[in-house]
């Protein structure tokens, strides 16, 4: 009887929910005067321009070594972010996590500048740093390591934080240092998690950096804005092949060593 | 003199008392067991010992040092000096079970040493002599993940043995094994005792275990030490007083 009670108002629950959802949707629509018919209606136009003008004819291909030496540069210039962030963010991460934090200034400090770091999307980051910065790549390679710093400061706390207070413990008991129980029991237990996030981040960037280039004005997204604003549009289309392969084969590869370390 | 003595020991959470005035004595030598219901205080009288929790006031003695008043260099050593064996082996499941064994000689090293992992040659002898001697050597290179309940404990006292403690204390070691495996631990510890000299100190749920393995008892309620005495002494009446009630209920629950 209870059961099937609570079951009948769960379910009112959820078409009350929905009810809701599709008003927001509908005020919403009406705000901004979003004319959803049109939109839909102008897709298979889009869809002709696409097919006419990104269509990568061989002479195209002759821009194919300068922009496969700055989606390298890009690459490079991601990865390079990436990792110098998450050498930070090891030491952000056991000040934060609860498991490994000794005083609460540290912990706060961390938990703070993840917080911050990570709130502010990318783009943002990269529009703030170039008032200061200027257009170069100094500007599009801090803009990611923000982000990175604190979207893995807080991944690593939490990997770190998963792997407990239990051996933790055990090695204290045991008259080890702060530092040995760190490196040797906690580190190794979270390492994989870590990896794998950093990884992640890797790809992430790679992607962010197209988007970073165009405002910074560096590196693959530099090319891309470039081929788009002088109209050829096919190295525009051959230069998005480019990125997506680019994305594929990191993200196969970083699966690859992920199944291998976790 | 005593190998360990305990004096007004206090401590509390917030306002609540977990252990009010507790006093007692260990011989070097003992198997000491520690019975009482769950939230009566067990693990936190064991883990004042070794200072994983800080009790309030009282003193503890141990190899003639006021533990509780040690500065931070100083507990190291004595910590050394004590094992711990816990409830869920608490070992690093990714390293290897030799990894883990070793992890019981930091006390006695640099951090540096420590963090390079630096082990004579006679410490990873000993190691292998000790999982020799708890029958789980031909484990020694699995990851400890890959171990059962029983074999993890194994590795646990291992690692507690080749601390070279004077002192061992298990929260619980068998409260997470099956009956067989618990038997196993249980006669491992009463044989470091008996061969090694090793005072061993047991917090346990059972009271028939803590009979047939101790030599002395220990009884807290609601943090109150209401029991201490050989372990024949340990009746009914006792009983009841240690788990607040009577017997024929605790039988019954
Ligand atoms: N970190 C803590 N913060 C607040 N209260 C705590 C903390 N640790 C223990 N307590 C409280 O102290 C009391 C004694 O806990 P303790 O773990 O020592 O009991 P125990 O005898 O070991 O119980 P069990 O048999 O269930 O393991 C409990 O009431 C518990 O709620
Ligand atoms: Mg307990």
């Amino acid at each position: 009887m209870l059961a099937d009670q609570t079951r009948l108002s769960r379910k009112w629950q959820h078409i009350f929910l929905l009810i809701i959802v599709c008003c927001f949707t509908w005020i919403a629509i009406e705000m901004v005067q979003f004319d959803f018919y049109q939109s839909l209606l102008s897709i298979p136009t889009a869809g002709l321009w696409m097919i006419e003008n990104l269509w990568i004819t061989a002479e195209t291909w002759r821009e194919f070594p300068d922009i496969m030496l700055k989606l390298v540069e890009t690459i490079l210039m991601s990865v390079a972010a990436t990792t110098i962030a998450a050498f930070i963010s090891f030491f952000l991460g056991i000040a934060g996590s609860t498991t490994t934090r000794r005083n609460g200034l540290m912990a706060g400090l961390s938990r703070g500048i993840a917080s911050v770091a990570r709130n502010i999307p990318v783009v943002a980051w990269a529009l703030i740093l170039l008032l200061s910065f200027g257009q170069n790549s100094l500007t599009g390679f801090l803009a990611l390591f923000v982000g990175t710093v604190g979207f893995l400061t807080r991944a690593f706390m939490e990997s770190i934080d998963e792997v407990g207070l239990k051996s933790f413990e055990a090695l204290t008991a045991t008259g080890a240092t702060y530092f040995q129980v760190i490196f040797k029991a906690v580190i190794p237990q979270a390492l994989p998690q870590m990896l794998s996030w950093v990884l992640f981040m890797i790809e992430t960037n790679i992607r962010s950096a197209t988007l970073v280039g165009i405002l910074t004005g560096t590196g693959i997204g530099y090319t891309f804005d470039l081929y788009y604003k002088t109209l050829n549009y096919e190295a525009v289309a051959l230069v998005t092949l480019l990125i997506i392969l680019t994305v594929i084969v990191i993200e196969l590869t970083s699966n690859r060593i992920r199944k291998v370390i976790l | 003199m005593a190998l360990l003595e305990i004096k007004a020991l206090n401590k509390s959470y917030q306002s609540q008392h977990v252990l009010t005035n507790i006093d007692f004595t260990v011989e070097t030598g003992e198997f000491l067991s520690v019975i009482g219901p769950s939230g009566a205080g067990k693990s936190t009288l064991l883990r004042c010992i070794n200072r994983l929790v800080e009790a309030d006031s009282g003193e503890i003695i141990f190899n003639g040092e006021n533990i509780l008043k040690l500065g931070r260099k100083s507990l190291r050593k004595e910590r050394a000096n004590i094992g711990m064996v816990f409830q869920h082996y608490n070992l690093v499941p990714r390293l290897t079970v030799i990894e883990n064994v070793l992890h019981g000689r930091f006390g006695y090293k640099s951090t540096l040493q420590g963090m390079l992992g630096v082990f004579s040659e006679e410490e990873k002898e000993r190691a292998f002599y000790l999982l020799e001697k708890l029958g789980i050597v031909e484990h020694a290179y699995k990851r400890c993940d890959q171990l059962s309940g029983g074999q993890q404990q194994r590795v646990g006292i291992c690692r507690a043995l080749i601390q070279d403690p004077k002192l061992i204390l298990c929260d619980e070691p068998i409260a997470s094994l099956d009956p067989h495996s618990s038997k196993v631990i249980m006669d491992y510890l009463k044989s470091i005792t008996e061969e090694l000299g090793i005072t061993c100190i047991v917090n346990l749920h059972q009271v028939e275990v803590a009979q047939s393995y101790s030599n002395r008892i220990i009884g807290l309620n609601k943090g109150h030490l209401v029991f201490n005495g050989p372990n024949r002494q340990l009746d009914s009446h006792y009983i009841g007083e240690v788990y607040g009630m009577d017997t024929r209920e605790l039988i019954t629950v």
